[in-house]
């Protein structure tokens, strides 16, 4: 009989598994909560429970036997419910005071039913305010930063620009208000890890804390996010110092596609298991702070001294791009934000660099033209003023809707810490140095508020 | 009925310094539970032990995690490194 696979093929994966860190980053049930609107408080949050409940313990066993069965470490697993913003809207009826108080009740009931099911992330408390503002956005987003210092799993997102629509200005200086309220209601401005703003959020992106369950989704579906920058990096090392640019596209590529196909494996089998509809996998590489789990390493062993060095931005298209073609190879479901992810804090290697200098706020601007990274992780002074965070969430915003891509913003600014402290978020939020901002003011560009127009190329789409 | 088969099969690997005793322990655990190994293939580099095996559950009486428990628990005894996975893990990864 001949061999099914060669010693070669089968010692291969297993390295990866047992000595490169390869592993589901996260499985991301999807979960639909509009059933659950209603103008009675108790019947909403009771319909929340018990729905978050069910769906919680479905997820569980179905990853727990999934992991067993195939030997393969699924890192979290996470929940991501309709936006918020919407459960609440017939909710305002009562008053402004009253809806924010049952939203930061909702926000309760889900962390609590997330904590006690072993769910580590519920995304969702969400608002889509990239043309403008409904009451039942205002109420999320003038409760985050309650919403986030009384819970511990919760995620939320606000989505403030879009190619289709432009940019809310006046959203982004609200969101830049909150931000700093987050990071002053919570220990080390911790809450900011838990909240981004973003650009054309996706509707199925698996990943935390820009996680909702959109209006096009199916009732409960299952996303997957793949991790594995340690295969990659194992893999060009293998080449040495001496190949071509091609050849490390194509020998990325492969491994790409391989990492995709286990994602994709174990997705359809978790979403079986569960009795939900599989969703998509999300192609990109998630680093964590561990050594060896590192998108900024990859960088490195390309050649370059540090992630951030000039070259940077030629590296990472490489890298994403061939990330990109092996994963379309290996799945017809792709989704998410598919790219690759530089979180200062989360990547070691990332820290690292910017310990050095070679990763300050301006490289990570010119490396989000080729990721779907924004400026995500990063640590800076606790006294940075609302309008300067507003003009960064700005440039981020405006890459986005010229570039027509996904991006996002997730700072925390630090509440007492100076350029160059060292901060400990701690666990897979890793340490990092907190970060230089550009002192010059742009307070009255900011100030001017209002919306800024889409691009031209939405006009490509009628 | 060879698809039900095929679906039963688990890809056995061990990795460790060697020693005698190694294959009599591994293969002693899957003898007990009437596990049948289908393909085998065994290295020594340089007081390196490494063996991969392909042995089908649908013939024994334990399931995966139980086998994979087992034969970790023998490893530590052995001084060795078991992994136990899926063959379909194996097929994503290495086949179109």
């Amino acid at each position: 009989m001949p061999r099914i696979f060669s010693p070669e093929e089968i010692s291969e994966v297993v390295e990866m598994l047992l000595f490169q860190d390869l592993d589901i980053r996260s499985v991301t049930l999807g979960l639909n909560l509009q059933d659950c609107i209603s103008s009675n408080e108790d019947e909403t949050i009771l319909c929340i429970e018990e729905k978050l409940s069910l769906y919680s313990k479905k997820l569980v066993k179905a990853v727990d036997n999934v992991s067993k069965k195939y030997g393969v470490r699924i890192v979290t697993k996470r929940i991501a419910v309709t936006p918020i913003s919407i459960i609440v809207e017939p909710l305002i009826r009562k008053g402004f005071e009253e809806a924010c108080r049952i939203a930061i009740d909702i926000a309760k009931a889900l962390d609590r039913i997330a904590i006690v099911n072993h769910i580590d992330y519920v995304g969702g408390y969400a608002a889509f305010i990239h043309k403008g503002f409904t009451q039942g956005d205002k109420v999320v987003i003038e409760t985050l930063p309650k919403a986030l210092s009384v819970t511990q799993t919760l995620a939320g997102m606000v989505n403030a620009a879009s190619t289709s629509t432009g940019i809310n200005v006046d959203g982004v200086i609200d969101v830049s208000r909150k931000i700093l309220e987050i990071a002053n209601s919570t220990p080390k401005g911790l809450g900011c890890t838990r909240f981004t703003v973003m650009a054309n959020a996706p509707e199925d992106n698996p990943f935390m804390p820009g996680a909702y369950h959109g209006l096009g989704e199916p009732e409960a579906v299952v996303n997957v996010a793949v991790s594995g920058p340690g295969v990659i990096e194992a893999a060009i090392n293998r080449l040495g110092e001496k190949v071509d640019m091609r050849t490390l596209h194509d020998t990325i590529k492969r491994t790409a596609f391989k990492i995709t196909r286990l994602g994709e494996l174990v997705g359809r089998e978790v979403a079986k298991e569960a009795g939900v509809s599989f969703g998509i996998v999300d192609l990109s590489l998630a680093p964590s702070p561990k050594i060896g789990d590192s998108v900024a390493r990859i960088l490195e062993v390309m050649g370059l001294e540090y992630a951030g060095s000039p070259g940077s931005i030629a590296a990472l298209y490489l890298l994403v791009d061939a990330v990109k073609k092996g994963g379309a190879m290996a799945t017809s479901s792709i989704g998410g934000l598919s790219g690759a992810f530089i979180p200062v804090s989360e990547d070691w290697d990332m820290t690292k660099a910017a310990e050095v200098g070679a990763i300050t706020i301006d490289r990570l601007e010119a490396m989000m033209t080729v990721c779907n990274t924004g400026i995500d992780m990063v640590a800076i002074p606790g006294d940075t003023p609302m309008e300067t965070i507003a003009a960064m969430i700005l440039d981020v915003m405006a890459a986005a809707i010229a570039l027509d891509k996904t991006l996002g913003v997730r700072i925390i600014p630090v509440p007492g810490a100076k350029a160059g402290d060292k901060v400990d978020f701690g666990g897979l939020l890793g340490s990092t140095i907190v970060m230089d901002v550009a002192k010059f003011n742009s307070r009255k560009f900011v100030e001017r508020g209002g919306l800024i127009p889409p691009p031209i190329r939405r006009l490509d789409k009628g | 009925m060879d698809k039900n088969r095929n679906e039963e099969l688990v890809v056995i690997s061990i990795i460790g310094a060697d020693r005698p005793g190694i294959v009599a322990g591994i293969t002693a655990v899957l003898a007990k539970h009437n596990v049948n190994i289908v393909d085998i293939a065994q290295t020594v580099v340089r007081g390196i032990f490494s063996m991969i095996m392909v042995a089908d559950l649908s013939t024994g009486n334990i399931d995966l995690p139980k086998l994979r428990e087992e034969l970790s628990m023998k490893g530590r005894e052995l001084g060795v490194e078991v992994s136990v996975n899926h063959i379909d893990v194996f097929k994503a990864m290495q086949r179109v």
